[in-house]
């Protein structure tokens, strides 16, 4: 069974249909990309899954239980964590209190202290600048910043929301590293991306969308070698 | 030398209790960018719990203070279940015009509830005066600036120490991203409604006891009083509201001490103009700097 099941997911902006009936599914374990255009839904999904959108039909299943009508803290403590796009840092706090900010549903001290561990061996950098305020980090530190706090809670299934964006290439090669690490230790990854290289380079699966729809899905490096994936996302 | 340390003191008084209204507000504000006009009302229920509760259940002075804080924090939970919530997702300027009924309705269901008269606060506390060096202090003074400011260190470490003060920072800063760590954003906006409600209460006791006289619409000026307070000192931040609030305290006695007293409340709105005119953040305001 798989981890998490989204079947004929539709979402509505007002009278937009962002999203029009999106089946997929994630395996524990799995890295799987979402790839697309910028429009195609691919956040509208993503936002909808952890809740804080609510779906106009279809449904989402997690664990074997339907979470799409769960509230945002609810599919935290359930263990999903979305490191949201733009990363979205709390400005005029300090590191420390930001990573503090993600273990907010934890109140085992013991368990909280091994997250900290966890996230400084992840990302000595966040370490370094405990006290700073997280605003003035640079924008590759703050995408560390929000991937270490959505990892503060211990999720079972990451959602990362374009974590490549903004940011200078080595910086890029970086955050891609740190992911297929996260999954080495066993937590699933659902990844937006619209660097589509990158993202089905490390995927173990992959789902194409665009305007709304799920147009592909196959392997990583089927969708890589696919001709029309490459003429659309991957610059030819 | 004598005359301006005496105004200084009758200012800091009066400017402990701005500061403990205008809290409230900045506090509301942070969270969900509403400018609450029936907070100045709150501190009228303070008020007039501390009457009631010191006249006929013979409280004494700190059980009139805890038990209106307390029923004042009730008071705004309720408020912002029945009036905000309903339109937290309409656009702003009804969230303000609803905040202007609920602050007629508590006026006028006060009025008609006890009537309109002034009526005297009573003397929980006798009352004592000291002459320092010239200068006249009363312990209702020493209590006020006492009691403010306990009440304030208390706040700050709410919110700078306690998980639900992250909470609210959390909030106030980026609604989305503090859902997503697993925040329970209602919850969150109740408990900065409870807190600055229960400053408010404080204040409407504290006033009792400096003036002596409470009406049901005592919370309208002071209430606009403490909102130029906040704006002067940056809406949305905690210290600057402190500060904001002794700052009209102190302008308002300078006023009267130079004769001026018809004038008072004209010199507070003047500085409200001159503040949104060369200062429009207050004076702690964050310019709010994003990085893309």
């Amino acid at each position: 069974m798989a981890m998490l099941e989204v079947k004929d997911l539709a979402v509505n902006y007002g009278v937009i249909n962002a999203v029009k009936g999106v089946s997929f599914e994630i395996n524990q374990g799995e890295i799987v990309s979402l790839i697309g255009a910028n429009g195609a839904g691919k956040t509208t999904i993503l936002k909808t899954i952890s809740g804080l959108l609510k779906p106009a039909s279809g449904t989402i299943t997690y664990e074997g239980q339907p979470i799409q009508k769960q509230k945002a803290p609810k599919i935290v403590a359930a263990g999903i964590s979305q490191v949201p796009e733009g990363r979205h840092i709390f400005p005029g706090m300090s590191v420390k209190e930001n990573l503090q900010m993600g273990a907010f549903l934890q109140s085992n001290r013991q368990s909280m202290t091994d997250s900290f561990e966890a996230v400084y061996q992840r990302f000595p950098v966040l370490k370094e600048r405990l006290d700073q305020d997280a605003a003035t980090l640079s924008g590759g530190e703050q995408q560390m910043l929000a991937m270490g706090r959505a990892l503060m809670s211990k999720p079972k299934l990451l959602l990362l929301d374009e974590p490549s964006m903004g940011l200078a290439p080595i910086f890029i090669n970086e955050i891609f590293d740190i992911v297929e690490a996260i999954k080495e230790q066993g937590t699933t990854v659902l990844l937006i991306e619209q660097n589509a290289k990158k993202a089905l380079a490390i995927a173990d699966r992959g789902y194409v969308l665009a305007s709304g729809e799920v147009k592909m899905s196959g392997t990583g490096a089927e969708l890589l070698a696919n001709q029309d994936v490459q003429k659309a996302y991957l610059g030819g | 030398m004598t005359t301006l340390l005496q105004q200084l003191i009758n200012g800091l008084s009066l400017g402990s209790i701005y500061a403990l209204l205008a809290l409230g507000y900045t506090m509301v504000y942070g969270i969900i960018k509403l400018i609450n006009f029936a907070h100045g009302d709150i501190y009228m229920l303070g008020a007039f719990w501390g009457y009631y509760t010191i006249n006929f259940w013979h409280f004494n002075f700190i059980f009139a203070l805890v038990s209106a804080m307390f029923v004042c924090a009730v008071a705004g939970v309720v408020i912002e279940y029945l009036a905000y919530r309903p339109l937290r997702h309409a656009p702003r300027i009804t969230a303000l015009i609803t905040a202007i009924g609920v602050s007629y309705f508590l006026e006028n269901i006060m009025s008609y509830l006890y009537g309109a008269d002034t009526r005297n606060f009573p003397q929980v506390i006798k009352q004592v005066n000291y002459t320092i060096f010239g200068v006249r202090i009363s312990n209702i003074q020493i209590l006020i600036l006492a009691t403010a400011c306990f009440l304030m260190i208390l706040l700050q470490l709410i919110i700078k120490k306690t998980k639900m003060g992250r909470a609210m920072r959390a909030v106030s800063v980026d609604a989305d991203a503090a859902e997503l760590v697993g925040i329970n954003i209602n919850r969150t906006i109740s408990f900065t409604f409870a807190l600055g409600s229960s400053m408010a209460g404080a204040a409407g006791v504290l006033i009792g006891l400096y003036y002596n006289s409470i009406d049901p619409l005592m919370g309208m000026t002071p209430g606009i009083k403490a909102f130029v307070a906040a704006v002067v000192g940056g809406i949305g931040s905690v210290p600057g509201a402190s500060l904001g609030g002794f700052l009209i305290g102190l302008l308002e006695t300078a006023v009267q001490s130079v004769g001026l007293s018809a004038y008072k409340d004209a010199a507070v709105y003047l500085v409200l103009i001159i503040i949104l005119l060369v200062l429009p953040a207050g004076i702690f305001g964050k310019n709010v700097k994003e990085k893309v």
